[in-house]
């Protein structure tokens, strides 16, 4: 599998707070790949500073053998590095379709996605089109967000805490779309808290802890203690 | 029949303080910054129809339309060189250089121009009116007053109907989000007040066919487009629209009673709109 995301020595700073200590990830085409890991582990930080919100103080990344660490969010974006960001991020002030179309405004054109594709994908929405974003449930305002991302149909999908406050069933349903998504030629990075979710969806997992990774293997080579151990910090003599 | 004919009279006036809020208005409901200088930018829009006017031999109406794209550039530069530089979670700093910069243009202008009055020669359609039964209504008012409704309904369109209004609008709600999407916040800044400056530009051209103005006349236009803004529901075009319209009203009943009662009337409206409704009257739902 040939490398599309390549990331080397990453290092984020807030301020004088240090989130990132030299982070190496690796992203082949077509991979879905998880990182894991408790609150404050630096998952969120990580995708901050791929996506360029947050500024990237040392490392590099690279896509498709082309730097983008120095670009801005827009041209990140523009690259083909798409976020769903945590928390879902809606326009409030946007409909349904509005957030659709807004995914694709620096990306038009040809491509896989598109709104009907996402709506086949998230079929609830198309009954939702021409409703405001705020006025969908927590799981639907999740599938918008995803679509969104989608739109510009880019070439690394990042989902940030995807499962955060949906019920159980709920997340199992987006987590169906993954394969469609994966088909469509798109490689996914995914943060998870929810470990089990993680393991299922995952070619690739990463635990993170305290700004690093701890931990990094395929979900059938990894002992659940072994993941348990470095998700909690455990190490043993 | 004398109240009808104050209401219509309040109502067209009202539409030039609808124009000179309609920029504060939009440049407000995206980056949510008070532009202090709204007013002065107005008065300079007077005096640049009035530069092109005179060096060229053209009427005002045909000089705005030069001066539309000046002022466009002009507000494009202002936001990018200035104001972004500026713009933050601190609301103080874009007050105090929108302040400084309405002080800049007002002596500007009065080096330029001395403190005499002026005013846009548009010619004999100045002194016209139409009659309507018993009612007598003036050509300049009633062109105001399509032209607001007129500038409304493209601001109205532009936010709601094209991807430009859609990048406005995500950025107004999440500028960080915005970003995700490849929309370049700073860009989207300054072409919103490059628009702004546009429509500040068209309520100057009926500012200065329709009454005198020098130099120090912005720090008034600025006060009846703010309390139009904030009647109207802050971020609301068409809240703008009645809310300017209210102040007109007010002001002509006002002036009915005792001319000396113009000003005040509206802004007793004012205040009163606001003792009852502090968000205005159409306030967005989601602020």
């Amino acid at each position: 599998m040939s490398a599309l995301l390549e990331i080397r020595g990453l290092t984020a700073h807030y301020g004088d707070f240090q989130a990132l200590f030299g982070v190496d990830l690796t992203l082949g085409t077509g991979e879905t790949l998880a990182i894991i890991g408790a609150n404050g582990a630096g998952k969120t930080t990580l995708m901050r500073a791929i996506t360029g919100i947050a500024s990237v103080t040392a490392g590099t990344v690279t896509l498709d053998g082309a730097r983008i660490d120095p670009l801005s969010a827009p041209d990140i974006l523009r690259a083909g590095i798409s976020m769903v960001p945590e928390g879902r991020k809606l326009f409030p002030s946007l409909s349904v379709e509005e957030n659709l179309m807004i995914g694709a405004h620096a990306r038009k054109g040809c491509g896989f996605w598109n709104i009907e594709r996402v709506c086949e994908l998230f079929p609830v929405l198309a009954e939702r089109r021409h409703q405001p974003s705020t006025s969908l449930s927590g799981g639907q305002q999740q599938m918008v967000s995803i679509g969104r991302a989608l739109m510009s149909n880019p070439s690394v999908l990042l989902c940030d805490e995807l499962s955060l406050g949906l019920a159980p069933v709920i997340i199992r349903e987006i987590y169906a779309a993954f394969p469609t998504i994966r088909e469509s030629g798109t490689a996914i990075i995914v943060v998870e808290q929810d470990i089990g979710q993680a393991l299922k969806v995952a070619d690739t997992v990463h635990c993170m802890m305290e700004g690093r990774i701890t931990l990094s293997g395929r979900p059938d080579e990894l002992s659940r203690e072994a993941i348990h151990d470095a998700y909690f910090g455990i190490a043993h003599s | 029949m004398i109240w009808l004919d104050t209401l219509i009279q309040g109502l067209l006036l009202g539409g030039l303080y609808a124009l000179f809020a309609a920029g504060l208005s939009l440049v407000f409901g995206i980056m949510r910054l008070v532009n202090l200088a709204h007013g002065d930018l107005i008065v300079l829009g007077a005096y640049l129809i009035l530069g092109i006017g005179t060096a060229l031999g053209l009427n005002p109406f045909v000089a705005a339309l030069i001066a539309l794209p000046v002022m466009f550039l002009l507000g494009w530069l202002l936001q990018t060189v200035l104001l972004n530089r500026v713009l933050g979670d601190d609301i103080l700093p874009p007050l105090l250089v929108t302040f400084g910069l309405s002080v800049v243009i007002q002596n500007a202008l009065l080096e330029q121009f001395s403190a005499d009055s002026r005013k846009l020669p548009v010619g004999p359609i100045e002194a016209d009116s139409i009659t309507f039964g018993t009612l007598n209504v003036g050509v300049m008012p009633l062109i105001t007053f399509a032209s607001a409704i007129l500038v409304i309904l493209c601001l109205n369109w532009i936010f709601y109907r094209t991807a430009l209004g859609r990048a406005f609008r995500a950025t107004s709600d999440d500028a960080v989000t915005a970003q995700l999407m490849g929309i370049r916040p700073r860009r989207v800044f300054a072409l919103a007040t490059g628009i702004a400056l546009v429509v500040a530009t068209i309520a100057a051209l009926y500012l200065g066919a329709r009454a005198n103005f020098d130099p120090s006349i912005g720090p008034a236009r600025l006060l009846y487009a703010f309390e139009a803004v904030i009647i109207g529901g802050l971020g609301s075009l068409w809240g703008t629209l009645i809310g300017g319209l209210v102040i007109g009203v007010a002001q002509a009943f006002g002036a009915a009673l005792n001319p000396e009662w113009q000003i005040l009337a509206g802004h007793i409206a004012f205040v009163l709109i606001l003792l009852v409704r502090p968000r205005g009257l159409f306030p967005r739902a989601y602020d």
